[in-house]
């Protein structure tokens, strides 16, 4: 297996439905190259960030614009 | 801005807005009204539509209030009300021309190894986003990924929908919602790299 497949794979990799045969290629590919391994952590790193980071408890919670808050109100009295 | 108003007592509050207590509905939107525009936002990629969709959402809310079952939180309840809501929008709304995303993408040489060498990023995943500023760095690189790619990767891994889901609402086969879920993973990676890599930090 090339680091070309290997990143092709990626995913099904980490959800874990590349199918036996592949997954042994893939690991051991791993063993021997640092950099799809480093990739391989990268990749798992940046699922993980974006669910944190956008986490619904999370601080982004930016105030609602007072004119949303307005117009939300208004548009209620017409329902 | 209206500062969000934290809830202490949901109970109370939802009894209040059963009521047609008009106070009440302005705390609800208040208090969660920032929190669903981001998650708008997220979906639907511009202020506008993200606004128009917010206001949709309180509007269906609202209304359906009988269906609101007590035992489950009114944040969740209006968070899926406002997901929707935003999935209804990039259905009905004229799609923009696609960008590309291959400069995002890993690029390999004729033997098949990578291009480039990855240099790692010190510090793991969970120190990295205990810092407000890594974390809304993030944000702003998903809202930097093609449209097309960003709608993909927010609904499979922030919203929590699976492939089929996802497909469904946007219209793609499930072999093309897998593929552009890889890519823009991997453009998100290429985009967080210069901030995360340990020489930089």
């Amino acid at each position: 297996m090339k680091c070309r497949e290997l990143a092709d794979f990626l995913m099904d990799y980490v959800s874990g439905e590349l199918p036996q045969e592949s997954r042994a290629h893939f690991e051991f590919h791993l063993t021997k190259c640092k950099n799809c391994h480093e990739y391989l952590v990268q990749y798992e790193v940046t699922i993980r960030a974006g669910k944190v980071a956008c986490d619904e408890m999370s601080d982004e919670i930016g105030n609602i614009p007072e004119e949303l808050v307005k117009a939300v109100m208004a548009a209620r009295t017409k329902v | 801005m209206a500062s969000a108003t934290p809830v202490d007592d949901e109970a109370t509050l939802v009894a209040q807005l059963r009521a047609g207590d008009e106070a009440a509905f302005e705390q609800v939107v208040r208090a969660y009204g920032g929190r669903l525009l981001a998650v708008a936002r997220r979906i639907v990629g511009t202020e506008e539509d993200a606004r128009d969709v917010v206001q949709d959402a309180f509007m269906n809310a609202f209304k359906s209030l009988d269906r609101f079952e007590g035992n489950a939180k009114l944040s969740t309840w209006l968070h899926r009300i406002v997901v929707n809501a935003a999935l209804m929008r990039l259905r009905t709304r004229k799609r923009k021309p696609e960008q590309s995303i291959e400069s995002m993408l890993p690029s390999f040489l004729d033997d098949g190894h990578h291009e480039e060498r990855f240099q790692s990023w010190d510090e793991p995943v969970d120190k990295l986003m205990e810092r407000a500023e890594n974390r809304a760095l993030v944000r702003q690189q998903i809202d930097a990924l093609p449209e097309g790619y960003r709608t993909v990767l927010v609904l499979r891994d922030i919203e929590g929908l699976d492939t089929e889901e996802t497909a469904k609402v946007l219209g793609l086969s499930v072999n093309a919602t897998k593929i552009r879920l890889h890519r823009a993973r991997q453009a998100l990676r290429t985009l967080l790299a210069p901030h995360f890599r340990s020489a930089a930090s």
